[in-house]
Order: structure tokens, then C-alpha cells, then sequence
């Protein structure tokens, strides 16, 4: 977790390590100076700020998968739905995918802007109790690429985290992109002074994806963010003809099922495949209100309740 | 011997394979390609710059390999004896298969850098380059370290559905600030037929891929059906073409792969 600067030189030990402005690779860096002062190590302001604000966040949930394509958004988008078709829950949804936020066209609010106020940047509603902050709101148009480098997106999650103004919340779900890297890192680390309740583990059943996924669960443990399960999504498909099931994305070393043994951690259920579920997703309509008649719905739902639980249940200790 | 290109001198067309969204099939179409095109009579290189995702080792079969030093730098692993299809991912270069790369930005462009100048690839028709998703480090470190080379072009991949288009369009705009020509654009996961009443539902939607293309003027190479004995090909790293000549999605993957053969002849 170094804290390398781009353009840094090629050994920089990183900014907040015992080495910054001391080793040789220091030697004629233009910040040698400030990196020997001690002032790089010092623990990033934003830190504080963010857990005033979050101060006012009940839960906070992380949607992981070291694997992309496997229902991160979908989740995440359904998770909210799901959490405030209770009225009196507020939950807060927010889209850290700098490159490829999904979230605003999931959940139907393609072309919203974000507008600024006296206590930050107001998150789009989707309802009274469900807010929404995305990248994909501060673009001008659809096509519109986000070529950062991580420091860049680092800068706008340091924003969404400290800046939006969610009010108070119940639930706080962050949906992230595929991968353990500059976003995972900086979320992590922005919240490393405020509870995180865990992360959910979203995957599908064939080995080429749980073999990110394995790597996202080390990532969870190296920088000791519970996990409170995993979902296994694409799990198998229901000919709406014939009604046989088939696995299309085949299961062949024992799917989440072996993987949450091996690592011994809960798994939460499995959501079959169901074409209604993309459909939902491209028309921006809740997929739980929809189609209530789905195998998938029952899934969402019971897993939905046993992550409310889990949260009820290590309620931190202050 | 031309040291500017260095040990990609002696590879004659380079392509990259993109796409903005993750779990489209990059690495799936990036294997299949490679072996169809060595079907071909080519010798196909693949390097994968997924540093926290690698995928191809597996769906080559060649997982616990160790890459070793020559003196013109790393060699990559190869497939076969006959030494046709060469491949270079960090995958190798872990100790424990399940090892996390948290690695921010720097880090990373300084491996893909090590990659592109380092491996020592010899003679080679086509390098396919996988990449992860998105728009970013990765990204700008493959498309800057091979400045000196030129690139043919790129492929994007993508699924039907909006949610997955949507995500490829930002990365065409990526292509054009980069100055990547676009060779053309794959739909995959284009419905599945099921194997008990041959009825063809499309999971993610159908036509995505192509309505895409139209859209940004972009040319678009072809469909390519979900189809779990691809998937199951892949998982046990297993030879599709080989194993299942007969099946349509092997049709559908040897025509992109002439296509993309005859784009890249065609600009010379």
C-alpha cells in the first residue's frame, strides 16, 4: 500500500514510508525536501473530515468482486432497491467505477446532473429514501471517457466520500470496479477511521472467474475489511420454454459453494440467471418490483434480509 | 538489428484487445483469436496486462509455469513445442496463485512498461494484448510504452445489453483521444440455445453490438453465442477449435479472426 507518487522516481520508497526522503532513490526528486520533513506522513486530513460526515452513516457495505462482469451493479443497485422498499430505511447508493460507473443507467437516471448546495453536492433521488452519487452524473455526455490515472480517481472518491451531502443514512452501499487496486485502496483507506460493516463478494460459478475472486477475499483480509459473504450470481439458467436448467457459466470446481468452505466464510445465496434481470437493468426499473414471479427475485430477497441481519447484529461498539 | 524497437522488432502486427466494461469475454475472444489464428499458420504472441485479474494462463492450461531470463530479457511461456503460440502475464510471476496485486497506478505502468520492453517475444505474426477493464493506468501504459511500435488497431468487446454498450462507447473515445484506429467491434454472449429444446433466448439482450457499431461509425466483426461448451473449454484450459470444429460459435470466432486478418492487410 505505498504511496507512490506518478513520476516518482523508479525505487521511491512512497511518501509515507520511514524511507520517504531518506534513500537513495530520493536523491535529487524535486520533493526529497518535503518527503524528509515528515509532513507526507502525516495521516491525510480527509480522513478526519470523512468521519465527521459519516458520523451521520449508520451501516457501510462494500461491494466487491476481483472479477468484472459478474453483477457488482446489479447487486448493488438491487441491494438499495431492496433495502429502502422500506420506507422508513434510508439508504444511500454510491458508484465509485470512475471508468465505467453503470450505476446512473441501472438505476434509470441517465442525464441526471448534480447540483451544488451550501452543505455539498447534492446525490440524485431516486425515491424520498434511496440517493444516488455516481461520476457518470458530472458528465456532459454518455460518451464521454474518464481516462485517469489513480491519483485522479483517488481525488474523486476523496470527494464523493467527503463532499456529497447524503444526509442521515442507514445504509451506505459503495459499488466498486472489477479488480484490488487505486479505488478499492482509497476507499478502504478514507474509511479507515469510521465502521465498515464488511464487504459482499459478488462472483459467478466457473473457476476463471473465482480465481479473482480468491484474490479479492486475500485483498479483504490484508487490509482486514470483514467479509459478510458472497453472492454467486449467473448461477445457472431456466429455459423459459422448456423450463430445463442449464449452467452456462458451468461450476466445474465446485463454484462459491467450495470457495466459501475453503476460505470459511458465509455464503449468502445463489441468484439464477434470468433475462428479466438485464432487461430491468437496461430500462432502469427495480427488477424486485417487476418481476415478482422469478426464482431470482426470492434470491435477492433472502439474501437481502440475511445482509440486514449480519448488520443488526455487529452494530459497533461507541 | 534495430534497437528502437528493441524485442518488439520482429513481431509484425500488433492488436489490442478493449473493452470499458469487465467479464465481457476479452480474455475468452483474446485466447480463441490466438488459437485461431495459429489454426491460421500464424505465430500468435499474447501478452495480458490484467494485473489483478489475469485470466489466460488458466484458459491455456499453462497456470504454474515460471518465466525465465535470456539474455535478451524474459522468455515467455509457450503453449506447445512447436513454440506457435507464446504468452506473458503476471500470473507467472506469483508465488500463490490466490496472491492479491494490490498495486496502485505507478506500479502497474512500471510492470506494463518491463513487459513491453522486456519479454523477449522473437519472431511473431500478431501480439494480442489483453486488457483489464476500463479506461486508465493499464491503458495509457500499454498505449504509451508501444508509442515506438506501431499498433494496428484495437478490438472492442462487448455484451448486448445497454448497461455493457454503454461502457464500450466510452472506450471508442478512448481509442479516438489515443489515436487507437478501431478495427472493429464483437458482440459477445449473444444468446444462448438451450441444449434441451434448442430454443434461442437472449440472456443479455441481442444486437447491442452491432447497433453499437452503427452508432460510431465503427466496422463490427461479428457475434459470438453464449455457449457453455466454450466456457467449459476455457475453464479446463482446453483447446475449443480443436475440440468442437463443428459448433457454430467456432464458425463465428474463425470468421472475426479473418476479418481482423484482412482489416490489418488491408491498411498494409
Amino acid at each position: 500500500m505505498e504511496d507512490v507518487p506518478s513520476g516518482a522516481p523508479q525505487h521511491c520508497p512512497g511518501t509515507s514510508s520511514d524511507q520517504a526522503g531518506k534513500s537513495s532513490a530520493c536523491q535529487g526528486c524535486p520533493n526529497q525536501a518535503i518527503c524528509a520533513s515528515g509532513m507526507t506522513k502525516a495521516p491525510d486530513p480527509a480522513v478526519e473530515e470523512i468521519r465527521q460526515k459519516m458520523s451521520t452513516v449508520k451501516h457501510k457495505i462494500l461491494v466487491l468482486s476481483g472479477k468484472g462482469g459478474v453483477g457488482k451493479s446489479t447487486f448493488s443497485a438491487h441491494l438499495a432497491h431492496g433495502l429502502a422498499s422500506d420506507g422508513s430505511t434510508e439508504v444511500a447508493l454510491l458508484d465509485v467505477d470512475i471508468c465505467g460507473p453503470s450505476i446512473p443507467k441501472i438505476m434509470g437516471l441517465e442525464g441526471e446532473q448534480v447540483h451544488q448546495s451550501g452543505s455539498g453536492w447534492s446525490p440524485v433521488y431516486v425515491e424520498d429514501n434511496l440517493a444516488v452519487m455516481s461520476i457518470g452524473f458530472l458528465l456532459s455526455s454518455p460518451d464521454d471517457a474518464v481516462i485517469w490515472r489513480g491519483p485522479k480517481k483517488n481525488g474523486m472518491i476523496k470527494q464523493f466520500l467527503r463532499d456529497v451531502d447524503w444526509g442521515d443514512i442507514d445504509y451506505l452501499i459503495v459499488d466498486t470496479p472489477p479488480g484490488t487496486s487505486d479505488e478499492h485502496l482509497s476507499v478502504v483507506q478514507y474509511l479507515s477511521s469510521t465502521h465498515i460493516d464488511g464487504a459482499i463478494i459478488i462472483t459467478t460459478p466457473q473457476e476463471v472467474s473465482l480465481q479473482d475472486v480468491r484474490k479479492e477475499i486475500s485483498f479483504c483480509r490484508k487490509v482486514k475489511l470483514p467479509v459478510i459473504g458472497v453472492v454467486e450470481n449467473m448461477s445457472g439458467f431456466v429455459c423459459p420454454k422448456c423450463k430445463n436448467k442449464s449452467q452456462i457459466f458451468p461450476p466445474t470446481t465446485g463454484g462459491a459453494e467450495k470457495m466459501c468452505q475453503d476460505f470459511n466464510i458465509p455464503l449468502l445465496g445463489k441468484v439464477p440467471l434470468d433475462p428479466r434481470i438485464g432487461k430491468s437493468c437496461d430500462e432502469g426499473k427495480s427488477f424486485l418490483t417487476e418481476v415478482l414471479d422469478s426464482p431470482a427475485t426470492a434470491a435477492y430477497k433472502s439474501i437481502i434480509q440475511r445482509i440486514q441481519e449480519y448488520c443488526s447484529s455487529h452494530q459497533p461498539q461507541d | 538489428f534495430s534497437t528502437e524497437k528493441g524485442n518488439l522488432a520482429q513481431v509484425r502486427h500488433v492488436v489490442l484487445v478493449l473493452s470499458g466494461k469487465g467479464g465481457v469475454g476479452k480474455s475468452t475472444l483474446t485466447t480463441e483469436l490466438a488459437l485461431a489464428l495459429r489454426q491460421a499458420g500464424k505465430k500468435v504472441g499474447i501478452l495480458d496486462v490484467d494485473l489483478c485479474g489475469p485470466s489466460i494462463p488458466r484458459m491455456l492450461s499453462v497456470g504454474r509455469q515460471e518465466v525465465h531470463q535470456c539474455d535478451a530479457g524474459w522468455v515467455p511461456v509457450y503453449t506447445d513445442a512447436h513454440k506457435s503460440l507464446a504468452l506473458m502475464s503476471i500470473g507467472f510471476l506469483l508465488e500463490n496463485p490466490d496472491d492479491a496485486v494490490i498495486w496502485r497506478g505507478p506500479k502497474k505502468t512500471a510492470l506494463i512498461g518491463q513487459f513491453v520492453s522486456d519479454v523477449a517475444w522473437g519472431e511473431l505474426d500478431y501480439l494480442l494484448v489483453d486488457t483489464p477493464p476500463g479506461t486508465s493506468d493499464e491503458h495509457l501504459a500499454v498505449v504509451e510504452s508501444l508509442r515506438k511500435h506501431r499498433v494496428d488497431g484495437a478490438i472492442l468487446v462487448t455484451t448486448p445489453q445497454a448497461v455493457s454498450t454503454g461502457d464500450v462507447r466510452r472506450e471508442i473515445a478512448f481509442c479516438k483521444k489515443t489515436g487507437l484506429r478501431v478495427l472493429g467491434i464483437v458482440e459477445n454472449m449473444s444468446g444462448f440455445v438451450c441444449p434441451h429444446c434448442s430454443e434461442c433466448t437472449n440472456i443479455f439482450s441481442k444486437g447491442g453490438g452491432e447497433e453499437l457499431a452503427k452508432l460510431t461509425d465503427s466496422p463490427f466483426l461479428g457475434c459470438v453465442p453464449l455457449d457453455p461448451q466454450l466456457s467449459s473449454s476455457l475453464e479446463e484450459g482446453r483447446d475449443f477449435l480443436q475440440a468442437f470444429p463443428d459448433s457454430a460459435t467456432f464458425g463465428a470466432i474463425n470468421q472475426i479472426a479473418h476479418a481482423v486478418m484482412t482489416s490489418i492487410a488491408e491498411r498494409g
